[in-house]
């Protein structure tokens, strides 16, 4: 466990290789080989990194490395130590956390490696390993990130993974819409970057610290600020703004969207399964002061839910494969949190995990549908690609029914999880979430109708050929998407699919490590992930939750403040087993609901989707114009900015530059007068002293005659002064 | 009588001869020479004295009076020399090059 | 008187010799005149009861350096006149001048009368090399050993001057 630095580090190097060297000299083969290697050894200790934190006994499941200090203490100390006792280590910390987060990124990442060896294997050469430079420098950072131990540690990490955001939409930068992508991306994250940041301040000012546990340590005895709007309370706020544009929120979720402008396997790493997680495990990383701030938590899961039915809604009426998908993914993680504001930590991590895995999943088989369909992304022009596609038909079943929330796959248990603390906190909250997990459903089995059902909507091929689909793996590379001699759909090769299924059996399996006690299961993963939610310290003796708090009594114990506090644990009660059954039915049902909805409409009967359409032509016409929210952002906040910069520039050149102008002007006659009382006044005394210096010299000089007797006369005047006084005088 | 004021006078007179020859003479060897007659009335004043005073100390004053007197005349006669080999004069108003 | 007559004709032969080296025309005659100076001087010594000095006198300034000054006065075998140059600014008449004004002032200080200066009364006995050379070698050795020193860098420095350019 002392190596878990090595973790970041190895695809860290990774990158340097293939970025440094890689690009101009690397084959292929080479590159990826590099780049995967990489990220398995990565994998490997992590699996071990785990293996070993799993046999620490529960309460002692944290390990700290640090490698060097960062920013030492500055010499000059003021004498209370206010100034130069910053200290910032190159800290790395494994606890259950960071555990679960370096399992999910290593594993997605390296199955979307392989993927991506097969999916860009029509890049040229210095491209695709610039692909892959990519790839592991966002692998790296994204590791700095969930395993560092102290906020600026995790800032770097936070930073890099949007520098490797930016780099990677704006992957194929020849194209316009690629780029500008690419600049939203990271002028909307700045935002976030920027409450983040002031965060960090705000949490230095007020710790004096920046590791996490000594923050959350310190937090933990503080009183609950239930009743006013403390400091606690402005911090969680800041972060929750750097969360909010990391993780895609409301209001700063705009650039997701976007984001899909980059290469698939990009979508699936960065955009679904791990960096947009950072703003979920950034909260969850600080459970302890969010869960000291109620209000705050309100602010989140409102946002949450607000952002989860908005995206919903949104992704309704998309045509875009991947945007579906990209809604998809803000609004899951607006359930993530949603399960964060309602206290419920670690099942909002529990859905980060099955969601890298689902998501992750459909990703990357949508990638393998745009790649049969040689770089086609309108779901309008797909259709009947099922039989063509017979994988990736299997695998992208299996996350729908997933991320649908179907039993006993994976997105049920944590999507549940969270409906049901949701139900436990408000009844508003889960009723908007359950009704946005309907539409989830809803328009995912639109996707699936619209690409793998119906007919064949897409453009022709030659038909000599006749069903040429396994050719593709045949030629090894012979073509590209959007390249000459496509031969129709054709299913990808086994570089894509293999990965593919692995992430189906992940999706499938990976909720049983939290199945809840209603189902007769453990909740292994919330006791798991609990140490990292709560402070060590003591709670002092007005908070009266703590002390009786189970598993999932970290939440209550802020709730149970905000009701004052009064009757300790009776907020926090739960259902009774068949009411959490009942709900559980309810929400599967939502998604059968959902499903069945969308089978109806767009498999069995497509004319119904027209006349919806076209009953409902102004709610589709928002919707699919995603509420005009970027033309609003375009009209205010883009144009004021442009407008603001426009005024900026007229002042700058109008009176800045003036003043600048004037300045200079003011220099050069200045330096004039200068240069004209240099001339006269200051050379004239020096050469009026040398012109007397010269005058007098001119008649002093004389006297060197250059004769010596001369100067013998001189002494004998001497003399004879000498003796003329000793006779007159004596 | 002959006192010490007779070689006293004697003395002054041989030094403004000497004081004269250098302030006149134009051949630097014989403004030489008018030294070592100043260096002389010097010498005869001392001796004049240890006659007078009875005291032996005035006769090893003018031993060195002597040395340094030849250690003159070595060196400044060099000088000449090497003067003269570039210049082929001993004219001391041909010497003025240490002037305006 | 025999005393008396020595001194003044003594007195009158160097005074004489002494303006005939000064006024002399040619430097050669200049050179004999001063060796006659010096003898004459030499005798002075000797009815001073300086006999070592007068002995000295002979054979370092008659003998050593007027030969010096001999063997110089033959090398700078001159092709002009020495004085054939004069440098009108030179101011040799006011310099004979003032010598002389020099002359009788220190003649009328002589003729007014000076102090006769204390000092330990000794006696110059008989043995003048002995006494000399004791006061050279007890008291006045290290001034002795300078004068040494002195003579070794005027040679060194005289050799060093005339040697011709290699």
């Amino acid at each position: 466990m002392d190596l878990i630095w090595l973790i970041p580090l190895l695809p860290g190097l990774g990158a340097l290789v293939n970025g440094l060297v890689g690009v101009r000299a690397f084959g292929k083969r080479t590159a990826g080989l590099v780049a995967n290697a990489a990220m398995a050894a990565a994998l490997a200790l992590a699996l071990y990194a785990f293996w070993q934190l799993l046999s620490l006994p529960a309460d002692a499941r944290e390990h700290t490395v640090r490698l060097a200090a960062w920013i030492p203490p500055i010499p000059l100390a003021l004498g209370n130590g206010a100034i130069g006792g910053f200290t910032v280590p190159w800290g790395f910390r494994l606890d259950p956390l960071s555990g679960l987060m370096i399992l999910v990124v290593t594993l997605v990442g390296f199955l979307i490696h392989v993927y991506s060896t097969g999916y860009m294997h029509g890049e040229t050469r210095g491209a695709y390993a610039r692909f892959f430079a990519y790839l592991n420098l966002f692998a790296f950072f994204m590791l700095v990130l969930v395993l560092g131990d102290n906020f600026l540690v995790m800032f770097v990490g936070w930073e890099g993974v949007g520098l490797c955001s930016y780099l990677l939409i704006g992957y194929y930068y020849e194209k316009q819409s690629a780029s500008d992508a690419g600049k939203k991306a990271f002028i909307v994250n700045r935002i976030g970057d920027w409450g983040f940041i002031v965060g960090i301040f705000m949490v230095y000012g007020t710790f004096g610290t920046l590791d996490f546990r000594a923050v959350a340590d310190a937090a933990g005895p503080m009183g609950v600020e239930a009743a006013g709007f403390g400091t606690l309370s402005i911090i969680t706020l800041l972060l929750f703004i750097g969360a909010t544009g990391k993780s895609a929120q409301i209001p700063l979720y705009v650039w997701l969207p976007d984001a899909m402008e980059g290469p698939t396997p990009v979508s699936a790493l960065i955009h679904a399964a791990t960096m947009v997680t950072a703003g979920v495990y950034m909260v969850g990383r600080n459970a302890v002061l969010f869960s000291h701030a109620p209000m705050t938590m309100e602010v989140v899961a409102v946002v949450g839910v607000a952002t989860a039915f908005m995206a919903a809604t949104i992704g309704l009426a998309q045509h875009d494969i991947k945007r579906v998908l990209a809604y998809s993914t803000v609004s899951q993680l607006g359930f993530m949190f949603i399960a964060m504001g309602v206290g419920a930590f670690a099942a909002g991590a529990f859905h980060l995990m099955t969601h890298a895995f689902f998501k992750a999943l459909l990703f990357l088989c949508s990638g393998s549908v745009i790649h049969a369909m040689a770089g086609e992304q309108d779901m309008r022009r797909m259709g009947g690609l099922k039989p063509h596609l017979p994988i990736t038909y299997a695998t992208m079943l299996v996350g729908t029914l997933a991320i649908a929330g179907i039993p006993p796959l994976s997105g049920f248990f944590s999507k549940d999880e969270i409906l049901y603390r949701a139900f436990l906190d408000h009844k508003v909250i889960w009723g908007v979430a359950v009704a946005t997990a309907l539409m989830t459903a809803f328009y995912m089995y639109r996707l699936m109708s619209l690409t793998f059902f119906g007919a064949y909507r897409g453009p022709a091929w030659e038909a000599h050929g006749g069903r040429a689909d396994h050719g593709h793996a045949a030629s090894g590379g012979g073509h590209g998407h959007g390249g000459g001699g496509w031969r129709g759909p054709h299913e990808s090769p086994r570089s894509m699919t293999v990965p593919l299924q692995l992430l189906a059996v992940g999706a499938v399996l990976a909720g049983f490590v939290g199945v809840p006690a209603a189902l007769g299961g453990g909740n292994a993963i919330e006791h798991f992930l609990e140490p990292s939610f709560v402070a060590r310290t003591a709670a002092p003796p007005g908070a009266t939750a703590p002390a009786t708090h189970e598993a999932r009594g970290l939440g209550e114990a802020a709730h149970a403040a905000e009701s004052k506090g009064g009757e300790g644990t009776g907020h926090a009660a739960h259902l009774s087993r068949s009411a959490e059954l009942g709900l559980m039915a309810l929400s599967v049902l939502a998604g059968i609901v959902g499903i069945a909805a969308a089978y109806r409409i767009f498999v069995r009967a497509p004319e119904i989707a027209e006349t919806l359409a076209r009953r409902w032509s102004g709610a589709h016409r928002v919707l699919s114009n995603k509420y005009y929210v970027d033309e609003l952002y375009g009209a205010t906040v883009v144009a004021g900015t442009m407008g603001a910069a426009r005024g900026l520039w007229a002042f700058d050149r109008s009176v800045v530059d003036g003043a600048v102008n004037g300045s200079g002007w003011l220099t050069v006659s200045s330096a004039w007068v200068s240069h004209a009382l240099d001339k006269y006044i200051v050379d004239g005394l020096v050469n009026l002293v040398g012109a007397v210096l010269e005058a007098g010299s001119f008649v002093v000089r004389r006297v060197q005659t250059g004769l010596v007797q001369n100067y013998a006369l001189v002494m004998l005047f001497g003399v004879f002064a000498f003796v003329s006084v000793y006779l007159f005088v004596r | 009588m002959i006192t010490a004021t007779h070689y006293l006078l004697l003395s002054v007179g041989l030094f403004s001869l000497g004081v004269i020859g250098v302030l006149t003479r134009r051949n630097i060897i014989i403004i030489l020479m008018s030294i070592e007659l100043m260096l002389n009335a010097v010498n005869i004043n001392l001796v004049a004295f240890s006659h007078e005073l009875q005291n032996v100390v005035g006769q090893a004053f003018a031993v060195f009076v002597i040395v340094i007197a030849a250690a003159e005349a070595a060196v400044g006669l060099g000088i000449i020399l090497a003067f003269y080999r570039n210049k082929e004069t001993v004219n001391i108003d041909e010497m003025n090059l240490l002037r305006w | 008187m025999a005393e008396a007559a020595a001194f003044y004709i003594l007195a009158a032969l160097i005074l004489g010799f002494g303006v005939l080296v000064v006024t002399a025309k040619s430097a050669v005659h200049s050179v004999l005149f001063l060796v006659a100076d010096f003898l004459c001087v030499a005798a002075l010594y000797v009815t001073l009861q300086a006999e070592f000095l007068a002995v000295i006198q002979v054979m370092v300034y008659a003998g050593g350096i007027v030969v010096l000054y001999l063997f110089v006065v033959m090398l700078v075998n001159l092709k002009r006149p020495p004085d054939a140059q004069r440098d009108p600014r030179r101011l040799g008449r006011l310099g004979a001048v003032l010598a002389v004004a020099v002359m009788v002032e220190l003649a009328a200080i002589l003729a007014v009368g000076w102090s006769r200066p204390e000092g330990e009364a000794g006696a110059l006995g008989p043995s003048n090399v002995a006494q000399v050379g004791r006061a050279l070698y007890t008291d006045y050795l290290i001034p002795f050993e300078l004068a040494s020193i002195l003579l070794l860098v005027a040679m060194i420095g005289a050799i060093l001057l005339a040697r011709r350019e290699m």
